[in-house]
């Protein structure tokens, strides 16, 4: 196997070759935050929390950085920090998040990403836009207005169900997660009603119909279990 | 601020639910500590006053501000008072006082509230001078004043109005 060393925060380590950062970290202890990275899923880089700086380059995203020989990282520095709290008070700002009457309230990662960071109050003008709720598939239902464009559910659906319900559509502040090339989701025949993107979603963006405030099932880390699982039966007897 | 005498404590109600003041209310025996070392000099649930006094060292400021009225008392707070906690959810980022805002003007929730809900005999509330006008959109008190502690919660928990209002006593400013 190949293999680099590097220090992370201090902390010397060797790993495979290609290991991201974020796993690198991890491996020594270090949980850099990030909110649209998920074990099991294809790393994209859309929320930025998991910036690291390293000494070659500026920030980089740890998620989707590979780890590389001799590379020093640092993980949690005045700046990181600064950034850190900045993009969670953007992603706040950017849609309508009333925790106060949110299905996920207390059950969410983004909730506890804005206590890590120690926001305790946004620095930025909220946008207020007018986004709307999708209620048309007959067990789960959509709020863009929790939306963070994290792409998990995205990814979910096509790698580990292999239905691709989900695309990202539109651009720029009109960005949002669309089903079925833009049609309501309870139209698009191809979702199975697995639930896996529900229960992926950080946020109370994604729930199901039945609950509500309190009892929001949100299980992302289901998602490796399963993926264990099914390594296991592909794997030899 | 002046720990020889009493703290002038203040509380504000601007547009939340009261709900802020009722987890105040829930320290229980421990406003009885409280009065010892403070003095309540404006409040909605502890004071008769009208007009919000000078020199107040503390206020304890619940809601967000929907409405002139919620604007003028809170210019008024910001000039009067040392220490402006923005106290609850409402203040801190509109919560459910703001969730008109997505609407764009109040008109929509007037229109839905008063007329489309109601049984026929509905009409908008409509008194200049005597109601206050709504502003748009709702607004956290930071944006409009400065803020020198942040109390969330929708409401806060009594044991953390507690403790910042310990602390404040302290002279410190709680930060998260
Ligand atoms: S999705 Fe999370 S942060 Fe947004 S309103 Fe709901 S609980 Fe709050
Ligand atoms: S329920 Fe399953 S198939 Fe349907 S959109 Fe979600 S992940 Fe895809
Ligand atoms: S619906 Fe949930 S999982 Fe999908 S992009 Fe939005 S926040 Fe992420
Ligand atoms: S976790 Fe790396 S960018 Fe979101």
């Amino acid at each position: 196997m190949n293999v680099c060393s590097l220090r992370i925060d201090d902390r010397a380590l060797t790993v495979a070759a290609g290991t991201s950062l974020l796993l690198a970290a991890r491996r020594a202890g270090i949980v850099i935050p990030s909110l649209c990275h998920l074990d099991g899923l294809t790393p994209v880089g859309a929320c930025r929390l998991c910036l690291v700086e390293v000494d070659t380059a500026g920030p980089l995203a740890a998620c989707v950085t590979a780890a590389a020989e001799g590379m020093r990282v640092r993980t949690d520095t005045p700046l990181l920090r600064d950034i850190r709290r900045s993009l969670v008070e953007m992603l706040f700002s950017e849609g309508n998040h009333t925790c106060a009457v949110c299905i996920a309230d207390g059950d969410c990662e983004l909730q506890t990403m804005a206590l890590r960071v120690g926001m305790d109050h946004n620095r930025l003008p909220g946008r207020f836009p007018s986004r709307t709720v999708d209620l048309s598939h007959p067990l789960f239902g959509l709020d863009h207005n929790r939306c963070i464009l994290c792409t998990r559910c995205v990814r979910v659906c096509d790698e580990v169900e292999g239905a691709h319900v989900w695309d990202v559509g539109w651009r720029g502040e009109r960005c949002r997660i669309i089903a079925g090339l833009d049609q309501p989701w309870g139209a698009v025949d191809s979702c199975s009603h697995c639930g896996k993107c529900v229960e992926v979603c950080p946020t109370g963006a994604l729930f199901h119909k039945g609950s509500c405030g309190g009892d929001h099932p949100s299980h992302p880390e289901r998602l490796a279990a399963l993926l264990r699982g099914r390594r296991r039966q592909e794997g030899p007897p | 601020m002046n720990t020889e005498q009493r703290l002038r404590l203040a509380t504000v109600w601007l547009s939340g639910c009261s709900g802020c003041h009722m987890a105040f209310l829930d320290l229980d025996a421990w406003l009885l500590e409280l009065a010892a070392w403070a003095e309540v000099v404006y409040s909605p649930v502890a004071s008769d006053r009208k007009v919000y006094p000078d020199d107040v060292d503390v206020a304890l400021v619940e809601g967000a501000v929907a409405n002139d009225d919620n604007l003028a008392l809170l210019l008024q707070v910001r000039q009067r008072t040392r220490v402006l906690v923005s106290f609850g959810d409402c203040a801190i980022h509109t919560n459910v006082s703001g969730l008109r805002n997505p609407l764009g003007a109040a008109e929509a929730v007037l229109q839905r509230s008063y007329l489309q809900l109601a049984d026929g005999s509905g009409q908008c509330p409509h008194a200049p001078g005597l109601l206050p006008a709504l502003r748009t959109p709702v607004l956290p008190l930071h944006a409009l004043v400065p803020v020198d502690v942040y109390l969330p919660g929708c409401p806060p928990d009594p044991a953390r109005i507690r403790a910042v209002l310990e602390a404040l006593r302290r002279g410190e400013r709680p930060r998260p």
